[in-house]
């Protein structure tokens, strides 16, 4: 038996009593490479949310095998560029699950932080304040932030947004690292010839799962078809989902296509 | 020589009440200037505006139910702010609404309560001291009380710094590694309005926030740095609170707004002559280097 990362129970997440993931259940192996793809409002970026827990579930829980600790990055980062920051200060935070509020830097930290900035080919810009950085710098920046993190579980949220190809090749590179040191990771993409070349694994959404498993079955033209086919507008007057209702509706999923992941790890070992 | 002596050195060497007026104001500046900074860079000047508004009611009160005592005024104050800047800071965290919103709303009715004690309970000239401040009539206790808000604020900003950075920096990571962000953000909302009580003793419940913000306004416009820029903002306090006094010894003017006015004119010269002000972008931006 493989370990499991995360596990989601019958987990609803959503904004103002609307669902944006309707009771999804499931798991992420650990050490897996997992693309989440889908379209605009199918509840990608939410999933991301509920997982680091800057969203709580309106139903159902998100578990986290014990002692795993997950970095973050966001698609829309609350951060403030205006700032009076140098890209050291902003890469440093990256230290705080080793070095908390109080910790004093050392030596080997900061050389941390030097070599975490070359890995995403930004030596040299540690001095750097943050407010002269072009958008795909500004994105190295915080994978290399994501680097120092040291984390378990990593969630990147289109991270290669505003990234020219030559640095999509590198941040994929260093995904295939992190892949390589046995690290869960779960990146929201919307290239999906990137997903087929470099995601064992992928996991369909349209607010529901359409297709989760390996890529190159969950990216079939008709699973395709069905994501795109999906509601994107909430519906002001929609009934409210009633527990019996939502059984039969997980039944129905289990019959379905997902239905090869409930079981296990089988079909997804690969 | 005897000149200069008698211009800067002779107020302050000769008189007591100068000497505790500098000594309250220079501690003032160390801690208030700090959290100035902070309440620009995470764009709540204006709060800082509203927070003295909110506190005005409380120590009004304290004033009218004890006399012209400063701990009850004191306390008065801390009150009416600590429930403006947590009800405030509560429902920007907690609903859609934002802070600005919602700073607004909850200091207009602290505001609106404390006009309404006032005008029950008649006027006083006295009181007139309390919103305008008497720096000049700090006595023991006075100080006592700021040099404690001094030592409270900066032991905090300490221990509380890279929470503080990484808060106004990037929240949505600080809430994703740690819990501290709510908490952090209360703690210098606090912070906010102990100074704030701490200045109005000296300087008038209007007034104190501009010896927090002027600087740190002041001092943005000659570093890119957060550290230096705090440094550098408690300078400029040190130097307003100077200017302000001798000003308003020599020409007997009220010491409050001349030491705000110092302060302002720091400011006023910053935008122009900073090395990120206006003249230096001008003259600068003609030559660039080659890469």
């Amino acid at each position: 038996m493989t370990q499991t990362c995360l596990t989601f129970r019958d987990l609803t997440l959503g904004y103002n009593s609307h669902p944006a993931i309707h009771h999804l259940n499931g798991a992420i192996r650990k050490g897996s490479l997992t693309a989440v793809v889908g379209a605009n409002g199918s509840g990608k970026s939410t999933l991301m949310k509920g997982i680091v827990g800057v969203l709580k579930p309106m139903a159902g829980e998100v578990i986290r095998a014990p002692g795993v600790r997950a970095a973050y990055l966001p698609q829309q980062s609350e951060l403030d560029r205006s700032f009076p920051a140098r890209v050291v200060d902003l890469v440093s935070l990256g230290l705080w699950p080793k070095r908390g509020m109080l910790g004093r830097y050392t030596q080997e930290d900061r050389e941390a932080v030097s070599q975490a900035l070359m890995a995403v080919g930004l030596g040299g810009f540690e001095k750097r304040p943050i407010d002269t950085l072009s958008g795909g710098q500004l994105q190295r920046t915080l994978f290399a932030r994501v680097l120092l993190q040291d984390a378990d579980l990593i969630l990147l949220d289109e991270p290669f947004n505003a990234v020219d190809a030559k640095t999509v090749g590198d941040l994929i590179a260093l995904i295939k690292r992190w892949h390589g040191e046995e690290r869960t990771i779960m990146v929201v993409v919307h290239d999906l010839d990137l997903v087929r070349q470099n995601f064992p694994e992928t996991l369909l959404l349209a607010r529901q799962p359409v297709a989760w498993g390996e890529t190159r079955e969950t990216l079939k033209p008709e699973n395709l078809l069905r994501a795109r086919r999906f509601h994107e507008a909430w519906e002001e007057n929609a009934p409210w989902c009633e527990p019996d209702e939502h059984a039969h509706d997980h039944d129905h999923h289990h019959d379905g296509h997902d239905h090869d992941h409930h079981h296990g790890a089988g079909p997804r070992a690969a | 020589m005897d000149a200069l002596y008698g211009l800067f050195i002779s107020p302050f060497a000769d008189f007591g009440f100068m000497q505790r007026a500098l000594f309250g104001s220079l501690m003032l500046s160390l801690g208030a200037c700090p959290i100035g900074v902070f309440l620009m860079l995470r764009r709540m000047s204006l709060s800082g505006d509203a927070m003295a508004h909110a506190i005005l009611p409380g120590a009004a009160a304290g004033f009218l139910f004890y006399g012209l005592e400063i701990l009850p005024m004191t306390i008065g104050g801390l009150i009416a702010g600590i429930i403006v800047a947590l009800g405030a800071g509560a429902v920007s965290r907690f609903t859609i609404q934002r802070e600005d919103a919602s700073m607004a709303a909850f200091y207009l009715i602290s505001l609106a309560i404390g006009v309404l004690m006032v005008s029950i309970r008649g006027s006083s000239v006295d009181l007139m001291h309390v919103l305008f401040g008497t720096v000049l009539a700090l006595n023991n206790e006075a100080l006592t009380l700021i040099g404690g808000i001094v030592a409270v604020t900066l032991v905090s900003l300490a221990i509380f710094w890279r929470a503080l950075v990484a808060e106004c920096l990037d929240p949505l990571f600080l809430r994703s590694v740690s819990r501290m962000g709510s908490p952090v953000h209360f703690i210098f909302l606090g912070l906010v309005v102990l100074n704030l009580v701490g200045g109005f003793q000296a300087l008038g419940t209007l007034l104190s926030v501009g010896l927090m913000m002027l600087p740190a306004a002041a001092a943005r416009f000659w570093t890119a740095r957060v550290e230096p820029m705090c440094a550098l903002a408690v300078l400029i306090g040190f130097a307003s609170c100077i200017a302000g006094l001798l000003l308003s010894y020599h020409a007997s003017l009220p010491s409050g707004p001349a030491i705000i006015l110092s302060a302002g004119v720091v400011y006023f010269a910053s935008i122009l002559f900073g090395t990120r002000g206006i003249l230096r972008a001008r003259i600068v931006h003609h030559r660039h280097r080659t890469a």
